[in-house]
C-alpha cells in the first residue's frame, strides 16, 4: 500500500516522513522516530501506556493512525524535560518513588502534565480523574496521587 | 493487524461526501477511530477505503439557542461536550454522562457522531439522547434527513445510514418546563460501558403532581437501545407511589430483550432494567418536582 506523507512535529522537532496510512502513532513513535519512551502496552485502548499530548491534550497513541495526527503538535515524554532538566511532575514522581516497574510512568506522567497545565491546583479527586486512565499494576497509585499532589501544592515551583 | 486500506482525508462535508460517493459500498468512515481501531485491529472490519473526517472544522461545534435547543456537530469530541458551558446549564446530564464515559483520553479524541454511528448498545450516548428526544441530521451528496434517533439503530453496530451517507448532526429540542433526565449504568470497574443502562426523562403537569410525559430508554438490554414504552404509559397521567413504582420497574424489565455474555447472564441484565429503572424513575420524578431556580 502506498506510503502517504506525514508532516508532524514531535517534542518541538518537525518531521516529514512517509508512512503507511494504516500505521499507528504509537508505531510512528517508537519505530520511525526510535522515541521508545511513548510505551506500547494492551494495545488496544485499555491501558493508556501509550498516552501523549497532541495539540495539548492527551490521547492514546495507539487508538490513532499516525496520518490522523498529520499537521499536529506532540509531545511525549522525551519532551517533558527542558534544556536536560526534568520538569516539575518528573522530579516529584522520583522523589515520591511513584513507579515501579516503569511501563505506565510515561503515560502517567503525560496525564499529570496535561492536568497541571489545564489546572494548576487540581482536587485529589481531580487527579484520580485525571489518571483514571492510566493503569498501574504495581504502585497501588498512592504514591503517584501523592506526587501529582505535591506539585499541584507548589513544591516544584520556582526551583532551580 | 491492521489490513492495508487507502486512505483519504475530508476537509470539508462536500469532500467527504464527494469521497463517499466516489468509493460506495467498499469503505469506512474514521472520525475519532476510538471503537473502529480496535475492530479494524481485529480483523473484524477491514475497509478498502478508510476515509477520515476528524478534521472537517465545520462538523465540530456546540450551539445553544433558548427557542432552537441544542445542535452537536458530528465530530465534537466527548470533552468538548463534557466542558461546554451551554451543555452544563441547559443539558446537565449530558455533562454527568460524559464524565463516566471511558478515560479521560478517550474523550479527548472520540467524537459523538462516532459514537453513534459505531451503534453499540452499551454506548451511554444513544439511551440519554433519546431520553432527550434528540433528532439526528444525515446527508449525502444529493440530499439532507433528518430522523428521531430513536429510529437510527437497528441492529448490533447496524444504524439507518445508507451508503454514500454521513451523520452531520445531533439536535436536542429545547426542555420543557418541569422536566428532568437522569441516566446511570451499571459496571464493575468505573466508566467502563454499562453492563446495563437507563436513562429517564419525566415532564410534570402544570398544576398537581402527575406525569404528563415520560420516557424510559434501556441501554445494553437489547440489540439497540430501547424505549420501554410499556412502563412509560403506566407512569404517564399517574402520581409516582411505591407501588407503581415496583410495577414499572418490573414491565420495563419485561419489555428488556438482553443477550447473556461474558458480563451477565439474561436473567442478571433484566434485574438490573429493573433495578436501575426504579432508581431512576424516582429520581428524575423527585427533580422534575422540584421548583424551577
Amino acid at each position: 500500500m502506498e506510503k502517504q506523507l506525514l508532516r508532524i512535529t514531535v517534542n518541538n522537532e518537525y518531521h516529514e516522513l512517509y508512512v503507511k496510512p494504516k500505521r499507528l502513532l504509537v508505531e510512528v513513535l517508537r519505530d520511525e522516530l526510535e522515541l521508545t519512551g511513548t510505551k506500547r502496552g494492551c494495545n488496544t485502548g485499555a491501558c493508556c501506556a501509550c498516552t501523549v499530548l497532541l495539540n495539548g491534550v492527551t490521547v492514546k497513541s495507539c487508538s490513532i493512525l499516525a496520518m490522523q495526527a498529520d499537521g499536529t503538535e506532540v509531545t511525549t515524554v522525551e519532551g517533558l524535560a527542558e534544556g536536560g532538566k526534568l520538569s516539575p511532575i518528573q522530579r516529584s514522581f522520583l522523589d515520591h518513588g511513584a513507579y515501579q516497574c516503569g511501563f505506565c510512568t510515561s503515560g502517567m506522567l503525560i496525564s499529570a502534565t496535561a492536568l497541571i497545565n489545564e489546572k494548576p491546583s487540581p482536587t485529589k479527586k481531580q487527579i484520580k480523574e485525571a489518571i483514571h486512565g492510566n493503569i498501574c499494576r504495581c504502585t497501588g497509585y498512592n504514591s503517584i496521587i501523592r506526587a501529582i499532589k505535591a506539585v499541584a501544592e507548589g513544591k516544584y515551583k520556582e526551583e532551580e | 493487524m491492521i489490513r492495508d486500506f487507502v486512505y483519504s482525508k475530508a476537509k470539508t462535508v462536500k469532500e467527504a461526501l464527494d469521497l463517499l460517493e466516489e468509493h460506495k459500498e467498499n469503505y469506512k468512515i474514521i472520525c475519532g477511530g476510538q471503537s473502529l481501531l480496535i475492530l479494524m485491529r481485529q480483523g473484524l472490519v477491514a475497509p478498502a477505503n478508510l476515509i477520515d473526517i476528524k478534521s472537517i472544522e465545520e462538523l465540530s461545534y456546540i450551539n445553544f439557542k433558548p427557542k432552537d435547543g441544542l445542535k452537536i456537530g458530528a465530530a465534537t469530541t466527548h470533552s468538548d461536550i463534557e466542558k461546554s458551558s451551554s451543555v452544563k446549564k441547559h443539558y446537565p446530564v449530558l455533562v454527568s454522562m460524559e464524565k463516566n464515559l471511558a478515560s479521560v483520553q478517550t474523550r479527548n479524541w472520540g467524537t459523538i457522531g462516532g459514537n453513534l454511528a459505531h451503534g453499540d448498545p452499551a454506548g451511554d450516548p444513544g439511551p440519554v439522547f433519546i431520553a432527550l428526544n434528540a433528532t439526528v441530521k444525515i446527508a449525502n451528496s444529493e440530499r439532507e434527513r433528518s430522523i428521531p434517533l430513536e429510529e437510527f439503530f437497528i441492529d448490533y453496530f447496524e444504524t439507518v445510514l445508507e451508503d454514500g451517507e454521513l451523520l452531520l448532526e445531533v439536535q436536542f429540542p429545547v426542555v420543557p418546563p418541569r422536566t428532568a433526565t437522569v441516566y446511570e449504568k451499571f459496571n464493575i470497574i468505573k466508566n467502563d460501558q454499562g453492563i446495563v443502562s437507563v436513562a429517564v426523562s419525566i415532564t410534570m403537569e402544570k398544576k398537581g403532581s402527575s406525569c404528563k410525559d415520560a420516557r424510559i430508554v434501556l441501554g445494553a438490554a437489547a440489540s439497540i437501545p430501547i424505549r420501554a414504552k410499556k412502563a412509560e404509559k403506566l407512569l404517564i397521567g399517574q402520581k409516582l407511589n411505591n407501588g407503581l413504582l415496583e410495577k414499572i420497574g418490573k414491565r420495563a424489565s419485561k419489555e428488556a430483550d438482553p443477550v447473556a455474555d461474558i458480563h451477565a447472564s439474561e436473567e442478571y441484565r433484566r434485574h438490573l432494567v429493573e433495578a436501575l429503572t426504579k432508581r431512576m424513575v424516582r429520581k428524575a420524578w423527585d427533580q422534575a418536582r422540584k421548583p424551577a431556580r
